[in-house]
């Protein structure tokens, strides 16, 4: 088993630098940095565009660029932006921010997306299961567009009616706030509440539909009545015997959820304000920096691939039935 | 010292004298889109300790669903009233807590599929143990070891390793196995059995019934089989309730009513099963109809609208279940329960009497010599191998599965060939290269004199007409989405009858089958089982082949069903002078249908012959433990009986062992000297004559009746 998660691993590898390679040439073809450079008023001397042309490798064909570049990135040198500074120094800030907001609101999605899913599934039929339904579809059809903006007016209601900020919805921090370790905490959760929100009401819509089906699945099998027929009560047999087997194919959706989200995630930051990856992606776009892009997309690649690898451990850990082959 | 706590306390609690289990009027309803379905209507009936009650009756009659009222398992939208008293402690009403605490301790219960009844993704020791952990207070180490003890009792080898294995892990019959050690795990005082051998082959079906035989002396339980099958309880159960629309029809001693059944549905499911032990053509009577509508039922006797005794005074009022013969232990629910009484014949004659069921004559060409007849199917040598291979990118070979290892016999026209063996063993394998009609990897097949390895694509479409099949599902093998009369119209649009003779043809094979021709616009999802393999076999006859190739046609029908197909196979037989190669597992069917039997055993044909010279005298010892492993519908006889238990499970046909591939299992192999053993391990037997058209491929072939 550990030698066929290995070698998933080493394919991922080359996966990751296929998408990469290929966001990076994409970028470099389109992408015309000099040309804005050229825009500016007034126009910069030709020496510094040749400068600037030198140090961005553009007198380089594409492949020979992705080569320097990416022998950079094995040494963990990212390159630079367009405006000279080096990409490393913001990555790590960036992921942080990112990874903050999408771990939380992935775990919390997947949490209550599971519940309320088996919940749905054992009262199906009831009010609670029709509720559960209509809530979902709602905020499945709703883009982080709507729900952003949604969101932000009913905490700006809520705080007005409390007569403090407690949902604060611009940025990760108050910008200069100052006090002990346990008030910065405070800060942060006021910022991340809602973000999160946005992030973890659509996933609890997702999974709770996939989840309420598998679940039904299994609440006529079987298997389940062998168990109450040994003795266990209904509510155990559902945890023990049935929650585990239904889970097992939500493991594939669980990692490529997370993978999907890293890479959809772009419209969230932007609304709350949150400098992660995806509005790095942007700016990186907006001053047509092949670089950025390809950090970004190598990143989003890393994300993706390593929740599929995830998917491979979660259900080898589910159902023995993979781990004999 | 916690291990002695559980151990069994035989026989029974002495707790009480009474009934373990008494069930008193009990009703049973469910809602359903066009009204409530009454699933069970006053039902009431009686477990005594140590004794076991056999319940019978077809699909949908109520048998489960009342055992799952017993074990409080039914859906929350089922309506429950009555009484059920275990241990005279009242049960309805109770709380799933409370239940949950009877269940599994005192009452257990064994499913009908093995398959689905244990959790894949625990092993089968944690599933044991957790039966004995959710009652006691024991360690999980004793727990464990428990469980593993368990696994032993019911006969699983090597259990310390086996109780770390899935389920996925084991065979059916050993999964049902593990099932009945978590049944007896906690010592219970009543077994409830649904169906517990009807997933199951022959062989493993004995087992199976055996085993329950011994955990009911260990536990000393009571014990109620649910089953559809008169045969497998005729030897097993002490006392008898047949239940026909969700109520009890007739009640007694086993003896009695296999003897003297005084209801028509009990006479009509007796006659209805093919008998092992009969070599004379035995008529076979089919219970027309099918079961009524459990939400609409009409007044008056609900078995009124099939039963060939009807008058019109059946349809005034339901018969309650009365005493008959004068005894207070034999009780039958019919009006006219005096006259079959009065009737000469007893048993299955009288079924057939009553019922008025026919023997289907021979075919004209039957009455020619077998060896002058044509030869419309020959195989010879025939092989099939299937390469095992490892590895994803770079696929090797690391063995072959020998599927079919060279296989010899003929079908000559207007015969059935049986072809029989457990499931594993090739028949579906041999049957799919017989269809597919390419050239074989070894060896030949011949359809009508032509060679499958000679043939292009032109004549093979042409040698398609003359040979067809009819599956096992009849669920499945019916697009759902086609009108029956498209369905049956299909072939001869392929092979390019004009309109007007499909339009005239298929309205007449309608009728061949036994279906009304009005009944073409339909879909087949309107038909009953029986209804949709008639529909498959009037497929089948569309392009008049001279073979039809049968794969376990009847085996996924009700028994009473079952007889009505049986009836118009022969019966067709007999008009259209056909020959079938008729595969099935089920070896009274195969008695009651075939002129001659091919047993296969791990891809070889192992016995082969005239029907009755070898039911009656088979000469290979595997031949005799699959006949004794059949169970006969007649208490008397089945006590008597000495079954020829097969240990273990096929060998895999990936390793077969050498010399004789059976003598891994084989009985007779296990009694010889060590000389004569090495015989069986070095060489491989070859199929010798025994008798005339008669032969078995066995180096000590003796003959041993076991019927």
């Amino acid at each position: 088993m550990a030698g066929f998660l290995l070698r998933r691993l080493v394919n991922y590898v080359v996966l990751a630098l296929v998408a990469t390679f290929l966001a990076f040439t994409l970028a470099s073809a389109t992408f015309d940095p000099i040309g804005v450079l050229q825009q500016r008023n007034p126009p910069p001397p030709a020496a510094s565009i040749e400068a600037k042309k030198r140090d961005l490798h553009l007198d380089q064909p594409i492949p020979q660029r992705f080569v320097t570049w990416m022998g950079g990135v094995v040494k963990g040198d990212f390159g630079r932006t367009v405006a000279d500074r080096p990409i490393t120094d913001e990555l790590g800030r960036r992921i942080g921010v990112s990874l903050r907001l999408f771990l939380l609101g992935i775990t919390i999605g997947i949490l209550f997306g599971v519940l309320l899913g088996v919940v749905s599934a054992i009262r199906q039929y009831k009010f609670s299961d029709y509720f559960a339904t209509l809530f979902s579809f709602i905020l499945l059809s709703m883009p982080v567009l709507v729900l952003g903006p949604l969101l932000k007016l009913g905490a700006q209601g809520l705080n007005d009616a409390i007569g403090t900020n407690v949902l604060i919805f611009v940025g990760e921090t108050t910008p200069g706030f100052q006090g002990n370790w346990f008030e910065q905490l405070g800060d942060r959760l006021q910022h991340l509440i809602l973000p999160t929100l946005a992030i973890a009401l659509g996933q609890i819509a997702f999974y709770s539909r996939y989840q309420r089906s598998s679940m039904l699945d299994v609440l006529g099998s079987d298997f389940l009545r062998t168990a109450q027929a040994k003795g266990l009560t209904r509510r155990k047999a559902l945890f023990k015997h049935g929650l585990r087997t239904a889970l097992i194919p939500m493991a594939t959706l669980f990692a490529f959820g997370f993978g999907l989200l890293v890479v959809g995630g772009t419209f969230t930051e932007k609304i709350f304000t949150w400098y992660g990856m995806g509005d790095w992606l942007v700016v990186g776009i907006g001053s047509q920096d092949a670089n950025i892009t390809a950090t970004v997309t190598l990143f989003v690649a890393v994300c993706v691939l390593f929740s599929g690898w995830l998917a491979d451990v979660l259900y080898a850990a589910l159902d023995p039935r993979i781990r004999v082959n | 010292m916690t291990t002695s706590e559980i151990q069994f306390d035989t026989p029974a609690d002495p707790v009480l004298d009474g009934p373990v289990l008494q069930v008193e009027d009990l009703h049973v309803s469910f809602p359903s889109e066009s009204g409530r379905v009454r699933a069970v209507r006053g039902l009431s009936y009686h477990v005594s300790p140590g004794e076991v009650l056999g319940i019978v009756g077809e699909s949908g009659s109520g048998k489960s669903v009342s055992s799952l009222a017993v074990m409080g398992l039914l859906p929350s939208s089922a309506r429950i009233s009555g009484s059920i008293k275990f241990q005279g402690r009242e049960l309805i009403g109770q709380n799933d807590a409370e239940l949950s605490k009877i269940r599994g301790r005192r009452i257990s219960m064994v499913f009908q599929d093995p398959l689905s009844a244990l959790t894949p993704v625990y092993t089968v020791g944690d599933q044991i143990a957790e039966a004995i952990l959710v009652h006691r207070k024991v360690s999980k180490a004793a727990a464990a070891k428990r469980a593993v003890e368990l696994l032993d009792l019911v006969g699983i080898p090597n259990a310390v390793e086996r109780a770390k294995a899935f389920p996925h892990e084991f065979s059916g019959g050993m999964r049902q196995r593990a099932v009945i050690a978590m049944a007896i795990a906690n010592d219970p005082d009543l077994i409830i059995a649904d169906e517990p051998t009807t997933a199951l082959d022959v062989t493993v079906q004995a087992q199976v019934l055996q085993l329950l035989e011994t955990a009911q002396e260990v536990t000393g339980a009571g014990i109620v089989i649910i089953t559809h099958d008169l045969g497998v309880v005729a030897g097993f159960a002490d006392r008898l309730m047949v239940m026909y629309a969700g109520r009890a029809v007739e009640k007694g001693n086993v003896d009695e009513i296999y003897q003297r059944p005084r209801m028509p549905y009990t006479l009509g499911l007796l006659g209805s099963i093919p008998r092992l032990d009969v070599s004379e053509k035995q008529a076979l009577v089919p219970i027309k109809g099918q079961p009524p509508s459990l939400t609409d039922l009409p007044d008056g006797c609900p078995f009124a609208p099939r039963c060939p005794m009807v008058v019109d005074a059946c349809h005034t009022a339901e018969p309650p279940l009365v005493d008959v013969d004068g005894s207070a232990e034999h009780s039958a629910a019919c009006i006219r329960t005096n006259e079959i009484a009065a009737a000469d014949a007893e048993g299955a004659e009288a079924a057939v009497e009553i019922f008025g069921a026919e023997v289907a004559g021979e075919p004209e060409v039957a009455k020619i010599p077998r060896e002058q007849r044509d030869v419309v199917l020959g195989l010879d040598n025939l092989v099939k191998e299937y390469p095992v291979n490892k590895g994803v990118v770079f696929k090797r070979r690391v063995g072959t599965v020998h599927a079919v290892a060279g296989i010899t016999f003929d079908v000559r026209e207007g015969e059935t060939l049986g072809l029989v063996g457990e499931s594993g063993c090739g028949k579906t394998t041999t049957l799919m290269e017989i269809l597919n009609l390419q050239k074989p990897m070894g060896g030949e097949i011949s359809v009508l004199g032509t060679k499958s390895s000679e043939v292009d694509s032109k004549r093979r479409f042409a040698i398609r007409r003359d040979m067809s099949v009819v599956f096992q599902d009849p669920m499945a093998s019916l697009d759902p989405r086609i009108t029956i009369h498209d369905c049956i119209a299909e072939p001869m649009q392929v092979h390019g009858y004009s309109k007007d003779e499909i339009n005239r043809r298929v309205p007449d094979l309608m009728r061949l089958v036994g279906l009304r021709p009005e009944q073409l616009s339909r879909y087949p999802g309107e038909f009953s089982g029986g209804q949709r393999q008639r529909i498959g076999i009037a497929r089948a006859l569309a392009l008049e082949p001279k073979l039809v190739v049968l794969d376990e046609p009847v085996s996924a029908l009700d028994v009473s069903i079952q007889a009505g197909v049986i009836n118009l196979l022969e019966e067709l037989k007999s008009k259209l002078g056909l020959a079938y190669l008729f595969v099935a597992h089920d070896l009274s069917v195969v008695r009651h249908i075939a002129d001659r039997v091919a047993v296969m055993y791990l891809g070889k044909i192992i016995e082969i012959g005239e029907v009755d010279s070898v039911f009656d005298a088979p000469r290979h010892p595997y031949t005799q433990a699959l006949l004794s492993a059949i169970p006969i519908p007649d208490p008397v006889k089945e006590r008597q009986r000495e079954r020829i238990i097969l240990t273990g499970d096929l060998p895999s046909p990936a390793n077969p062992p050498s010399g004789c591939r059976f003598r891994t299992r084989c009985f007779l192999h296990a009694s010889l000297p060590p000389e004569q053993q090495r015989k069986c391990i070095d060489v491989e037997p070859p199929r010798e004559v025994q008798a005339p058209d008669h032969e078995a491929a066995c180096h000590f072939a003796q003959i041993r009746q076991v019927l």
